[in-house]
């Protein structure tokens, strides 16, 4: 056994010297992927995008999206990661587009070198970005006109909501909580920007934050008293309306007082695709509910 | 000593009547006084409801975990003989991490009890991870501090994979866990200071009583024997004692790096060599560093917070590498 074992690299090295001499099979020639026809096999690995995607009329094409693509209950949810994707994991699929939102990990560069078209769109800081996000998807995947059908009802049905909700002579103040520790958003998101249709004044605007999530203080939470809070941390974090009115010294907040804590639906409220209306709507409803006379 | 506990004192006043929310130090003063003499108070309900309700438990907070932190660093540097070793060091972190982990995966609600299930898991988590570094590194000496410190980088190495599996399993729990690991006191009560104090204290006395035992143990195993000590006994109290500190106040807080390393050796570059001045200036020490880089926190991009592991980290380091070079000698 022992006097075998010279004779081990030797083979292993014959062997690495094979490597390359196989014959192969041509590559199938896929088509180049023209707007026209648009990709056929689509891994979606950033949630928004998925709901895009299925939104826009595409969702045939996806052939799977990541674990956290948990809407619409359809898309063929995979264990695909999006924060820490794996290119080899993604080829399995034999996508012609892959989406994410970060090119994590060296990513687009992996799926390059197989011949892979990746498309990176990263979290919408603004409105027109979400819309411009699902224009690009519609061109990718031979849908443009679909999901410029998409972008012009939600632009519409916004307006119409925005129009049609209460807004009282005094701005109501809001607080959009993301986290138990106090996390929000400022008007500079695309959160934000979304209660800035309603005319809500955003009591996380005078923190300093150079990325738009600042964390605020407990003390300036209680003194600053928003009229309403809006919960984004319901699924991931356990947070309801008691939880909040547990905490010290939130009982004398004027939304925990008057019963103007909502509930959102995490994903609804941090995703920048087609569902923002249903975002959208529910700040709508609380307004409208909070609103000096409404109900 | 008479001024360490005078600088305390005027710490924590001058941390209750500043904060976020702009009472006005004045008004605050009024306020106390009210509550002292029965007069009428400066302060409306709301003022004084995030006084009592926020601000105060906070810096009393902050005093007890930075406290509890420092001197159980002090009391591990002592039974190892090492000025590196720290209070995370026999798995108290990974343990915590682990169980704080496992509750939000398994937890069913946001409360039960009197505590949420994040504190109480990190507590039971960080025992476990320096009880089970204690189990398997104990030699038939008692416990020779090289396996003891080596198995608790076992443990600890271990408990962390488990920990990023779990979350790996599911991806729901890396945002709070996430949050509680950054450590910080921007959402504690009353309440954490009450579920802290019935660990603290006892901790607290034991580690004062053993101050002189750790003299003796810096002499040597032989020497300690000699004087009547038995080394084994007084490591396994004393680690006890601040292994519970450690995971009372990581329960509360998450993880505060920094405090448990560097304020025992700002007391002994400053106050000498001896545990029995090292472990209650520490205990002070430690109660007035983590109010003051608490306050820095909630202070300066008010009303904005600065996460506090950056605070203690941002102040600590320079000015211990300012005292450390004028104090060159002085460590071995």
């Amino acid at each position: 056994m022992t006097r075998a074992r010279p004779a081990l690299p030797v083979v292993l090295l014959s062997l690495l010297a094979l490597v390359g001499c196989a014959g192969r099979e041509p590559a199938p020639a896929t088509a180049p992927t023209s707007a026209a026809a648009g990709a056929q096999r689509i891994v979606s690995l950033s949630p928004a995008s998925t709901e895009t995607l299925f939104a826009i009329g595409a969702g045939a094409q996806v052939v799977a999206v990541d674990d956290q693509s948990t809407y619409p209950p359809n898309a063929p949810k995979t264990a695909l990661s999006g924060l820490t994707p794996s290119a080899e994991a993604i080829a399995a699929y034999k996508p012609d587009l892959v989406v994410a939102s970060a090119d994590t990990g060296g990513l687009v560069g992996a799926l390059g070198k197989l011949g892979i078209k990746a498309m990176v769109l990263p979290s919408a800081n603004t409105l027109d970005e979400a819309y411009g996000q699902m224009s690009a998807l519609g061109k990718e995947t031979g849908h443009a006109p679909d999901a410029d059908r998409l972008v012009g009802s939600i632009k519409t049905e916004l307006a119409a909501l925005a129009a049609a909700t209460p807004k009282p002579a005094t701005p109501l103040s809001y607080y959009h909580e993301l986290s138990q520790d106090f996390y929000s958003v400022n008007s500079h998101t695309f959160v934000g920007q979304v209660y800035g249709l309603f005319g809500l004044v955003n009591v996380a605007d005078s923190a300093p934050s150079s990325s738009g999530y600042p964390q605020l203080s407990a003390e300036a939470l209680v003194k600053a008293d928003p009229r309403l809070i809006f919960l984004a941390d319901t699924k991931c974090c356990k947070q309801d309306a008691a939880a909040v009115a547990a905490r010290p010294g939130w009982a004398a907040i004027s939304a925990v007082k008057n019963g103007n804590v909502v509930a959102l639906d995490d994903d609804v409220a941090s995703r920048w695709g087609p569902r923002l209306l249903d975002f959208a709507k529910a700040v709508a409803a609380a307004v409208t509910k909070a609103a000096p006379g409404g109900r | 000593m008479a001024a360490a506990v005078l600088a305390l004192c005027v710490v924590l006043v001058a941390a209750i009547c500043v904060g976020a929310a702009d009472l006005g130090w004045d008004r605050v003063l009024g306020e106390l006084w009210a509550q002292v003499s029965g007069t009428t108070s400066p302060l409306d309900q709301r003022e004084a409801d995030i006084l009592w309700q926020l601000r105060v438990p906070r810096v009393v907070l902050a005093g007890l975990v930075g406290a509890a932190l420092a001197v159980a660093g002090a009391a591990y540097q002592g039974v190892f003989r090492n000025p590196l070793a720290d209070p995370y060091l026999l798995g108290a972190a990974a343990g915590a991490g682990l169980g704080a982990t496992v509750a939000v995966v398994l937890a069913p609600a946001a409360r039960t009890w009197i505590i949420g299930p994040i504190p109480l898991a990190a507590f039971v988590g960080a025992l476990a991870g320096v009880g089970l570094t204690w189990v398997l590194g104990r030699s038939a000496s008692g416990a020779g501090t090289a396996i003891l410190l080596l198995s608790g980088v076992a443990v600890a190495a271990f408990l962390t994979a488990v920990q990023t599996f779990v979350q790996q399993l599911d991806t729901n729990t890396i945002k709070q866990v996430y949050t509680w690991m950054l450590g910080g006191l921007n959402t504690s009560g009353w309440q954490d200071v009450l579920i802290t104090l019935p660990y603290l204290v006892p901790s607290v006395i034991v580690l004062c009583l053993c101050a002189r035992l750790l003299d003796v143990l810096a002499l040597g195993d032989d020497e300690a024997l000699s004087l009547g000590v038995r080394p084994g006994r007084v490591r396994l109290a004393v680690l006890g004692a601040a292994s519970l500190a450690t995971a009372a106040a990581v329960s509360v807080s998450g993880l505060i790096g920094f405090v448990g390393i560097v304020v025992p050796h700002l007391v002994r570059l400053l106050g000498g060599a001896s545990y029995r001045v090292i472990v209650p200036l520490s205990l002070i020490g430690g109660g007035i560093f983590l109010v003051v880089a608490d306050e820095i926190g909630r202070t300066v991009i008010a009303p904005a917070e600065l996460p506090l592991g950056v605070i203690t980290a941002f102040t600590g380091a320079p000015f211990f590498v300012l005292v450390l070079r004028r104090n060159r000698g002085k460590l071995r």
